[in-house]
């Protein structure tokens, strides 16, 4: 007890020489492969970079709303197809070379050329041509309309660079950001610092660290130990009661853009057959996955639609939990051999794989379970589409036009609903986008294209004095522009 | 001498290049393309092409493995495909914390294990002796990454002396450097030296079973003086054995425990590299991680020569 006190105190007085502070420590699972957003998919460089070192025209905000970045506004032609961006005046690079026009064009013609290696370059996909019509502005000309030409120039890969410092992107990024670039310990840390020419308002913190801890058990000590402020995205969910209990430090839970399915193979027989697909999905019971694999965080989904977002349609009442049912469709199939599920090493997929085979078995459905790498999965499951069954968290934002594409993994190819992705891509018009991405939504419920699971949260755990940490993941970031330590 | 380091060193060659091409085949076959990875579930098939281009994944497999051991020989060791920095850069940083992580546990294990396998040999039979084999028994059964996790719990969570892992890197001098390097070489140390103690008190016991140390004894030698002068000296040949496996094991084996205290060592890039499909950074480290335990079997092999002059003469 005595020792308990004096830790205490200790903490208390730890407490006050940080109360001043200025500089923060986060901890990441993963380290990234290199610094450059427009060269590679990995989480993590946007979760070290975006919002912090690079910039686009336009960012995503905490809620995920759209919001201007480097181009403080855009108008759009009367037929949709022309975007003129008016830019920010006096940005500069962190090499002190002015950020102007010809460096938004360099950077979409670069995204969209034929040899780039843009990890998201669908996003830039209906550019015609782009322009600088003077230092201030951009004339961006698509071949149809697009009214989510502005979301697409939020993304991490779209990020303005300057032609300059393109070559050492990847390990010394050059951006226009609050923070800049300033070291790199490969496989321990990468720090940034405070940019004093950043044309918007100044970060209050002027150092931060993102230090690389992978396993769970060492993420919890480095905690515990002081060694890290913040572990936005924390690997060790069932710690978090332990954290909520002590009044040191403070758990975050949001949501993120992760819908988490168990995708099925829809060409393939038996899972061609819908009936078959139907009771897989009321075979299902997702709090009990919800509970077992993910410690209670998650949200049930229904279909492939964040729930946070306003045109979200709750749809699991057409696949509830219902044994009874489910049976009912598999002895209506008749005899199905044991379906192969494909499992990434995501603790999700692998603790939650396991509790949907033992589902499954209830209802009579026998399932092989196959441990993959992402490697693995990726050639396997992903691009050679050889699976029966396999769970993964599809993270991008708004992305449930992957069911457009019949030559996805799942395969689904069912033409009325590319029609309705096909409209949404070229409609602007709010209220009609509404009522076309509850429709998809429907459809695909409908169809049991897959069996939806949970929206996949955003567990964090930080320092009980720092505030301005995204609640949410719109997208995979974290930015550092509104932090800081209270008292 | 010289017959037997040569002879040593041919067998040394010629392993090195079995080993490359042991390597190279079986990580080419592994599933999972480099570029694939890199670029995510959303990627369109010509930028991972183009990808695959840029990073020399379209040649055949002879024309590849030939421009990888030809770099190798030269010392360019090519360029890591996620990183994207020279793969040679990447080992050298690292090294200069598994190398010295590595040298600190062999030296923590072998200052423990000298005097423990000593005295209990010594006391063979004695409370001590039992006291002992008991101790380093449990040292061997304990898993390394959990006494780790006991020692972060109790040094850096708890008491704060240590944190609870990560490198400052050595710029910030010898001491920082030492410190953070303490917990994992403690941790990796503590079933070295128990396995250390063990072979060294039996094959001290079994040397002064032998018939010269009864002569030493008969010669007026004390006990004391016929185990430091005679019985140490040829205990020492299954000794170095270990010690040289122990090397080659913390240089490269510490992955587990470079993970507990998130060091950013050779064993945590092997594995990193191998889930990312960095292939040129996990070939070229097999390699080199081939070459160093080699490299120090050789070494054991001249001190074997050097302890038993008997084995210069041999070949």
């Amino acid at each position: 007890m005595k020792q308990l006190t004096l830790a205490a105190v200790l903490a208390l007085t730890a407490g006050i020489a940080h109360a001043q502070q200025d500089t923060i420590t986060l901890g990441m699972v993963l380290e990234p492969p290199n610094l450059d957003p427009t060269g590679g998919a990995a989480a993590a460089i946007d979760e070290v970079v975006y919002a912090n070192v690079f910039e686009g025209l336009t960012r995503f905000g905490p809620d995920g709303a759209v919001q201007p970045a480097l181009a403080h506004s855009w108008d759009v032609s009367e037929d949709g197809t022309v975007y003129t961006f008016n830019l920010n005046e006096g940005v500069t690079f962190h090499d002190g070379t002015a950020m102007e026009a010809d460096d938004v064009v360099f950077s979409l013609d670069r995204a969209r050329a034929e040899d780039s290696t843009n990890a998201q370059k669908a996003l830039f996909a209906g550019i015609e041509s782009v322009e600088a019509v003077d230092p201030l502005t951009v004339r961006v000309t698509l071949a149809e309309p697009n009214g989510n030409f502005p979301f697409n120039m939020a993304w991490g890969d779209a990020v303005i660079v300057a032609p300059e410092s393109i070559e050492t992107a990847a390990t010394e990024p050059v951006g226009t950001g609050p923070f800049s670039f300033s070291e790199w310990v490969q496989g321990d840390r990468v720090t940034l610092t405070r940019f004093p020419d950043y044309w918007g308002e100044a970060p209050a913190l002027a150092e931060a660290t993102f230090k690389f801890i992978s396993d769970p058990n060492a993420a919890f000590a480095a905690m515990m130990a002081g060694d890290v402020d913040a572990f936005p995205n924390f690997p060790a969910p069932e710690t978090l009661a332990q954290f909520q209990a002590d009044s040191r430090f403070k758990v975050i839970v949001g949501s993120t853009e992760g819908e988490t399915i168990l995708a099925m193979n829809n060409v393939e027989p038996p899972l061609d057959d819908i009936r078959l697909r139907k009771a897989i999905s009321h075979a299902i019971n997702r709090q009990d996955i919800i509970d077992g694999a993910m410690f209670g965080f998650g949200t049930p989904i229904g279909s492939h639609f964040a729930p946070h977002n306003p045109d979200y349609v709750d749809l699991t009442g057409l696949s509830g939990h219902d044994p009874e049912v489910a049976k009912a469709l598999v002895a209506e199939v008749g005899e199905v051999r044991p379906l192969r599920l494909m499992l990434p090493p995501p603790t999700y997929a692998r603790r939650g794989g396991e509790i949907i085979a033992a589902q499954l078995r209830e209802v009579g459905i026998e399932t092989e379970i196959t441990n993959l790498e992402w490697a693995q999965w990726l050639e396997q499951v992903f691009t050679g589409k050889d699976f029966d069954l396999t769970i993964v968290s599809h993270t991008e934002p708004a992305d449930i036009n992957i069911y457009a594409r019949p030559d996805y993994y799942f395969q689904y190819d069912n033409p009325e609903f590319q029609e309705v992705i096909a409209e949404l891509g070229v409609t602007a018009d709010p209220d009609r986008r509404s009522e076309l991405n509850k429709a998809a939504q429907k459809m695909i419920a409908e169809d049991y294209v897959n069996a939806y699971l949970f929206q996949l949260a955003k567990t964090g755990v930080a320092d009980a004095r720092i505030e301005g940490l995204w609640e949410n993941a719109p997208t995979q970031a974290n930015d550092l522009t509104a932090v800081r330590w209270t008292e | 001498m010289l017959r037997y380091a040569l002879s040593r060193a041919v067998s040394l060659g010629l392993s090195l290049l079995v080993a490359s091409v042991v390597i190279f085949a079986v990580i080419e076959v592994i599933p999972g393309d480099p570029a694939a990875y890199m670029l995510g579930m959303n990627a369109t098939p010509d930028a991972v092409a183009a990808l695959r281009e840029q990073l020399g994944l379209n040649g055949t497999l002879v024309s590849r493995y030939l421009s990888w051991a030809g770099g190798m020989l030269t010392g360019d060791f090519g360029v890591s495909y996620t990183y994207k920095v020279p793969v040679a850069d990447l080992v050298a940083q690292r090294l200069w914390i598994s190398l010295p992580l590595a040298l600190y546990a062999l030296a923590l294990s072998t200052l423990i294990a000298f005097p423990v396998g000593l005295l209990a040999a010594a006391r063979r039979g004695g409370v001590t002796d039992y006291g002992i084999m008991g101790t380093t028994q449990l040292g061997i059964a304990v898993p390394n990454f959990w006494f780790a996790m006991l020692l972060v719990l109790v040094f850096a969570v708890n008491l704060r002396w240590f944190s609870a892992g990560g490198f400052p890197g050595w710029q910030g001098g010898l001491l920082p450097g030492l410190k953070a390097l303490t917990l994992p070489a403690v941790a990796l140390a503590l079933p070295q030296a128990s396995i250390l103690a063990r072979v060294m008190r039996s094959a001290l016991i079994e040397t002064l079973g032998q018939d010269y140390i009864r002569t030493a004894r008969a010669k007026g030698l004390s006990r004391r003086q016929a185990v430091l002068r005679h019985a140490l000296r040829n205990a020492l040949i299954p000794v170095l054995t270990i010690i040289g496996l122990q090397f080659s094991f913390l240089l490269a084996g510490a992955i587990i425990i470079e993970n507990v205290f998130f060091l950013p060592g050779l064993g945590r890039l092997v594995f990193q590299a191998i889930t990312q499909r960095d292939l040129i950074v996990v070939e070229s480290l097999v390699m080199l991680l081939v070459f160093a335990v080699i490299v120090v079997t050789f070494l054991v092999d001249l001190a074997y020569a050097a302890v038993d002059p008997r084995l210069r003469r041999r070949t």
